[in-house]
């Protein structure tokens, strides 16, 4: 940048000051060794080491969907590349928006089977957006610009950019960022304006109307959720939020139905299936959100907006089609709906409302909390009320916690939820407590773990003791992995079959040994206790709650069955297609 | 909507760049789509521009899914459905090689001139002939061989373009 000639690492420093980056996410070796020295002479970027690649990319995902900015990755060629698939997939499931630069061996070598050789371009390309190998040096800055551009634009998404070992070394011209235009790439952020007109003819009339909105609203930026927050006091109707979408309505919000789907609330999924108008927002009609699709909302006319129009019609027929940013569309439906002056629909509303209240009557989410055996939901409402006044954000790993925390936990705003929704990769939520925990120093960073899926990536915390980063992981010990357990109990006739964690670590000694605090609660009394404890350190603390391990997750819909098939609990037995007491292949084929 | 399995030809402009075959071709692996046919080549050298043409074939909405889904691949540029846009001249060109002698030798002659194909290779027991034509045409001459000697059939795929003055 001043005048001297400087090669290819230094390059790749330059471009990604230039994107605005502050802190990648990485493990060094041979391939990338150039960067590392790039990164050494200087101090603009931070650069966070991980334990294991996999990682490294859950805490830049955390980092990205906790700030809405692009998270960086680093990681040498071979088995540097190939640990960071699993991330990339529950990237590219969950749009998330990530740049991954991996090492690659010398140009010349590239197919000669060398030392830590992969084809990491061949690898990735199904599970990224898009990706890069640069084969020469005068492309590297422009490649590089193009990757930031499409993991953040249209629907977010993870890239790579493969880099051989020599354009690290030789030379490299710098372009700037502005200077670089895409050939082909132009995602559609504008919504058509007829389509706009058609959707409020519909919304207007509407008498059982819901409002469905997904991850789709948290990637459109907060002002998204702040628009839907004026859509849904404007118009009066209900809302729910699919797993991803979370915090975009506030969960306190007197129209927000909870979360839809297999583990949904009867309001939510009952709505769904009995609305006249459907409004989806950035939300992609997800196998774990329709059940049963000829089942699904069976008498509605469905309104989608959505950014990528792949995912219109995908797997259920649309109405009327919004493509474009759930932001922009949400502000033309607002300004179409103000200009024509649309009086109230309270009154032409309220049958629909009541029957909503009916449903929220039967108050689906309760769970009987006894005198000593700590439950699950218990400790997450404790969690939730004892956090109250802090700027909280909550990832998960995932299973029956992931589910018990989308159902529990409140969430006031958006960015504040991080999970694995799509892949559902369990070692998801420390690493990504992590990054957020780098994006917001000062905030309450919580992870709500499992036993099992707490043991899936504990090496980062290592990582946490290190960068002094004040994670709490909370584990709801059931000795369990309990999802599964659950399914074997309802649909495979109570076989467990490899579902127990047996020869558990002691949690609290584990957190000592990283050089963290450890905590457990094993009976009510303990709980609100051990919580304050855990608030009161400022380090990395495990707290191990000892929860009931026979508790289900509840409500569910059987997968393969209709939304209004739900099993309420414990007493419910499965009907329907998803069903099979005695694990016939139906049930058991459709996961 | 309708069940019934339409075929359907596509042309896809995409940036003649290293994988972008591949992308296309993991595509419909990863999907389950069907390719029936596919060609490609550089149609553009200044701008390098390839041209994809695929014939595939599913349920209306799985088509209108395989061209969402090509449209968001990230070096692609345009996905024409030519079958959906209008008529359209489909073209293939095959080479067969047929090996006899005596009457069926003669015999593949005749059909070859019937079919407007031209021996591009010949020796005293074998010929190669060059062809183009529709899928359905070079389907029937291929058929035609069978008892005549054939030996070994090679084909492009289905090339295609919209008719008219428009382009593509």
């Amino acid at each position: 940048m001043d005048g001297t000639v400087r090669n290819g690492a230094e390059i790749i420093i330059d471009a990604l000051i230039d994107q605005d980056v502050e802190v990648i996410f990485g493990y060094p070796g041979g391939a990338v060794l150039p960067i590392y020295d790039a990164l050494f002479k200087q101090n603009r970027i931070r650069h966070i080491l991980v334990r294991h690649e996999q990682a490294a990319v859950h805490a830049a995902e955390g980092y990205a969907r906790s700030t809405g900015k692009v998270g960086v990755v680093l990681v040498t060629s071979g088995p540097g590349a190939t640990n960071t698939v699993t991330g990339l997939t529950d990237a590219l499931m969950d749009s998330i928006p990530i740049v991954c630069l991996t090492g690659q061996v010398a140009t010349h070598l590239i197919g000669n089977d060398a030392f830590q050789e992969a084809d990491t371009i061949g690898i990735t390309r199904p599970c990224t957006k898009h990706n890069w190998l640069v084969r020469d040096a005068t492309t590297l800055a422009r490649t590089l610009h193009e990757a930031f551009y499409v993991a953040r634009t249209g629907r977010p998404g993870p890239v790579v950019v493969d880099l051989p070992k020599d354009i690290l070394v030789r030379p490299a011209p710098y372009v700037a960022a502005d200077a670089v235009v895409h050939k082909s790439y132009r995602p559609r952020m504008a919504p058509d304006p007829a389509a706009i007109e058609a959707a409020v003819d519909l919304l207007a009339k509407a008498e059982r109307p819901v409002i469905y909105g997904g991850g789709g609203l948290i990637n459109a930026g907060p002002r998204a959720s702040a628009l839907l927050n004026e859509l849904v006091e404007l118009t009066g109707f209900p809302c729910t939020l699919t797993l991803m979408g979370l915090g975009a309505l506030p969960a306190s919000h007197p129209r927000f139905l909870g979360m839809l789907g297999m583990h949904g609330t009867v309001e939510a999924n009952h709505a769904m299936h009995d609305c006249d108008v459907m409004l989806a927002l950035g939300a992609r009609f997800d196998d774990r959100v329709t059940g049963r699709l000829d089942a699904f909302s069976p008498g509605s006319r469905k309104i989608h907006v959505d950014i990528d129009p792949s995912q219109i019609n995908k797997n259920v027929l649309i109405d009327i089609s919004i493509v474009g940013d759930a932001a922009l569309a949400l502000e033309a439906i607002i300004a179409e709906w103000k200009r024509r002056g649309i009086a109230s629909r309270r009154t032409a509303l309220q049958p629909w409302l009541l029957k909503i209240e009916e449903w929220r009557g039967l108050r689906c989410l309760t769970y009987a909390q006894g005198p000593k055996i700590i439950k699950p939901q218990h400790a997450i409402r404790r969690l939730a009320e004892l956090t109250r006044k802090r700027d909280v954000y909550i990832t998960t790993e995932v299973g029956q916690h992931q589910m018990w925390a989308a159902q529990h936990f409140p969430f006031e705003g958006p960015n504040r939820w991080m999970t694995s929704g799509g892949l559902g990769t369990m070692g998801y939520g420390l690493p990504a407590a992590m990054g957020v925990q780098i994006a917001h120093p000062d905030a309450l960073v919580i992870d709500i773990a499992g036993e099992a899926s707490i043991m899936m990536n504990i090496q980062e915390m290592a990582t946490l003791i290190q960068y002094r980063l004040p994670v709490k992981v909370f584990i709801l010990n059931n000795q369990y992995m309990g999802m599964v357990r659950q399914w074997q109990e309802l649909m495979f006739g109570g076989r467990y079959s490899q579902s127990y964690s047996e020869a558990l670590p002691d949690f609290v000694k584990l957190a000592e040994a990283f050089g963290g605090v450890g905590l457990r609660a094993q009976t009510v009394d303990e709980l609100d206790g051990v919580i304050g404890e855990m608030l009161a350190v400022d380090r990395p603390v495990i707290v191990d709650v000892a929860v009931d391990p026979t508790e289900n997750c509840y409500p569910m819909i059987p997968s393969g069955a209709a939304h209004n098939e739900m099993l309420l609990g414990p007493g419910d037995i499965p009907t329907g297609n998803g069903s099979s007491d005695d694990g016939s292949e139906r049930g058991m084929v459709l996961v | 909507m309708s069940e019934t399995i339409e075929t359907h030809t596509l042309s896809v402009l995409v940036d003649n760049e290293p994988g972008v075959l591949a992308r296309v071709i993991g595509l419909f692996s990863g999907r389950g789509y069907n390719i029936e046919s596919l060609t490609v080549a550089e149609v553009e050298r200044r701008d390098s521009l390839s041209r994809i043409t695929l014939v595939t074939s599913g349920t209306p909405m799985v088509i209108q899914q395989i061209k969402a889904q090509l449209s968001r691949l990230v070096p692609v540029h345009s996905v024409r459905d030519l079958t959906e846009e209008g008529p359209f001249v489909g073209r293939e060109l095959a080479l067969v090689k047929v090996a006899s002698a005596g009457g069926q030798r003669l015999e593949s002659l005749r059909v070859a001139e019937i079919f407007r194909a031209r021996p591009v290779d010949t020796t005293v027991g074998s010929f190669v002939f060059e062809l183009t034509g529709s899928v359905e045409k070079i389907d029937a001459f291929v058929a035609l061989m069978v008892p005549l000697g054939l030996v070994a059939v090679s084909r492009t795929g289905c090339a295609a373009m919209s008719r008219g003055p428009d382009p593509l």
